[in-house]
């Protein structure tokens, strides 16, 4: 059972993904992020991160995907333009990709400390609490530094927004 | 009995129900609206009206259904969809009552239970907006896009306080789970005032509750906040171009995502399916007594029948209530009854607010609503939120 939805998440995370970068229109590469994103909450809900599958929820599918779909709209782009590719890019494209599939399942397979396979049902930690408690107490130091660092953003774009007074 | 027969079989359930509850929401919108406005209502289909949803249900599914030419087709179909999925999905998380036991299986009233169970809902509402904008943007026409427009920024702008105020309640009960959270307030101060969380201590969240109202009005497009589909500006807004189903879905999701609410909404304030005053002062008895109360009354007006098909209509009528009532009185009954009696009861008031507020209210206008969210909302909600974390600490 757990093996099967596993493989319809993955599946359907894969698929969008692939999506994401085919279609041509803003808006359907916006609604296949947005698929993308959904299918991995249900693969940490799996998981046992429970909480990271509602946060993942919230934040990436509800609240930054509005803004990207809002401004697409907004903007009401139409389909993209096609450039000519570069002569590289047409010839080297597809051994480049090869290369880097490769390197990655080097990095795995070798730079990587052996581990054990993760199993359905063995990660218990996921629930909020023991989330919560984590984070104010083993990582309370960058927990507050994230803090500052948004505010630093949100001072930024408040700059940026403002209208000059004369 | 095997985890996923007992999911299907409570599944089926809830959608029957919903469904039903769906179509009657609308008529008993119908009815309330029109007796405050001293008309009324919908009485030709069936005896006041009471066959009402199934023509306008039968009317919907067999009406053409019209592809206006210059729509973005794909993104038009799959706009209902979205709004609908993601408003019935949330249904799957509410628990409609306690741990019951049925022809000797032992289960919760609830689909499943989620120990992140009140941000998953409100994740999955949240998605709800894409149905509405999409749909603005896939019809082509400058009213939907505004439509649409609006509804994004109104869902996203009053997102914050709702969150803000269903934070401060979690404070006390110190649970995300819809379960733990009812069983949080469970019991009674000096024995008769419920420690409902708009009741219990240490700090009472009645602002909390008042300032999730206000916001789910505005997440739910209802009047005084519906601008996205403001007539007399938007033609229809965002559903303009959408006729028989896919208007109708976009109608099943309005009414489906106003029902999760309330029942959120009696999940965290106002204590689930627990009675305002304790069993022991017979608050197990009001519904059977409603019930046969309602029983007789059918059965003393089927005596003087005003219709000649009253005669027999309303004796019917007489003896299902009554045998409604007698389920109460069975302890098989009861322990499946009376939550879900208290339950739909509060759930029921929460819904009438809504209709109730519609009838009175006049619309905002548009710099009012996000003016209003921005610089009254929030920053209540963050002293609200504030108070309770003080509260909560000292005591």
């Amino acid at each position: 059972m757990d093996i099967v939805l596993f493989l319809l998440f993955a599946g359907v995370a894969v698929v969008c993904a692939l999506n994401l970068v085919i279609q041509k229109h803003p808006i359907a590469s916006a609604l296949s992020l947005i698929g993308v994103m959904a299918a991995l909450a249900a693969i940490y809900l799996q998981l046992g991160g429970e909480f990271i599958a509602a946060a993942q929820l919230v934040v990436y599918a509800g609240a930054i995907m509005v803004l990207f779909v809002f401004v697409i709209m907004l903007l009401n782009e139409g389909k993209e333009r096609k450039a000519k590719r570069l002569l590289w890019v047409s010839i080297g494209g597809l051994p480049l990709l090869f290369v880097f599939v490769a390197l990655i399942h080097f990095m795995i397979t070798h730079l990587l400390p052996a581990s054990e396979n993760v199993q359905f049902g063995g990660f218990t930690d996921g629930t909020a609490a023991a989330i919560g408690t984590k984070l104010f107490t083993a990582y309370l130091l960058p927990f507050e530094v994230t803090s500052v660092l948004i505010l630093i953003a949100i001072v930024g774009a408040i700059v940026l927004a403002r209208k000059e007074v004369d | 009995m095997p985890y996923i027969v007992l999911s299907v079989i409570k599944l089926l359930i809830v959608v029957l129900i919903l469904m039903h509850v769906l179509a009657y929401l609308q008529w008993v919108e119908r009815k309330v609206i029109a007796h405050v406005q001293l008309r009324v209502g919908p009485r030709r289909v069936g005896p006041h009206g009471l066959l009402q949803p199934l023509a306008d249900v039968i009317k919907l599914v067999t009406k053409e259904g019209m592809l206006p030419s210059h729509v973005n087709t794909p993104f038009y179909f799959l706009a209902p969809f979205i709004a609908v999925l993601f408003a019935l999905i949330p249904m799957c998380l509410i628990p409609y009552g306690g741990d019951i036991t049925v022809f000797g299986i032992h289960t919760t009233m609830q689909v499943t239970d989620v120990s992140v169970g009140v941000l998953l809902v409100f994740g999955l509402s949240g998605m709800g907006v894409y149905g509405v904008a999409l749909a603005g943007w896939a019809s082509n026409n400058k009213y939907s896009l505004m439509g649409g427009l609006r509804s994004s920024a109104q869902m996203i702008s009053y997102e914050l306080p709702m969150a803000m105020a269903i934070a401060a309640p979690l404070l006390i009960l110190n649970t995300l789970s819809f379960r733990h959270m009812v069983d949080g307030q469970a019991g009674f101060y000096f024995g008769f005032i419920p420690k409902w969380t708009i009741f219990q201590g240490p700090i009472p969240q009645i602002f909390s509750f008042i300032l999730f109202m206000i916001a789910a009005f505005a997440e739910t497009n209802r009047v005084p906040f519906d601008l996205p589909e403001a007539e007399n500006e938007l033609v229809a807004g965002f559903h303009t171009e959408y006729s028989s189903m896919t208007f109708a879905a976009f109608f099943m999701a309005e009414y489906a995502n106003m029902i999760t609410v309330s029942c959120i909404a009696t999940l965290l304030f106002l204590g689930g399916w627990h009675p305002l005053w304790p069993a022991a002062y017979g608050s197990s008895f009001l519904a059977p007594v409603i019930f046969a109360a309602s029983g007789l009354v059918c059965f003393s007006h089927g005596l003087r029948p005003a219709r000649p098909l009253d005669r027999i209509t309303l004796p019917v009528f007489g003896v299902l209530f009554l045998g409604l009532a007698a389920l109460f009185l069975i302890p098989a009954g009861q322990q499946i009854l009376i939550p879900l009696f208290w339950f739909g009861a509060k759930t029921g008031f929460i819904l009438f607010v809504f209709i109730w507020v519609r009838a009175t209210l006049p619309r905002f206008r548009y710099d009012q609503l996000m003016g209003f969210a921005w610089t009254f909302m929030f920053p209540v909600a963050l002293i609200n939120l504030f108070v309770t974390a003080l509260g909560v600490a000292l005591s």
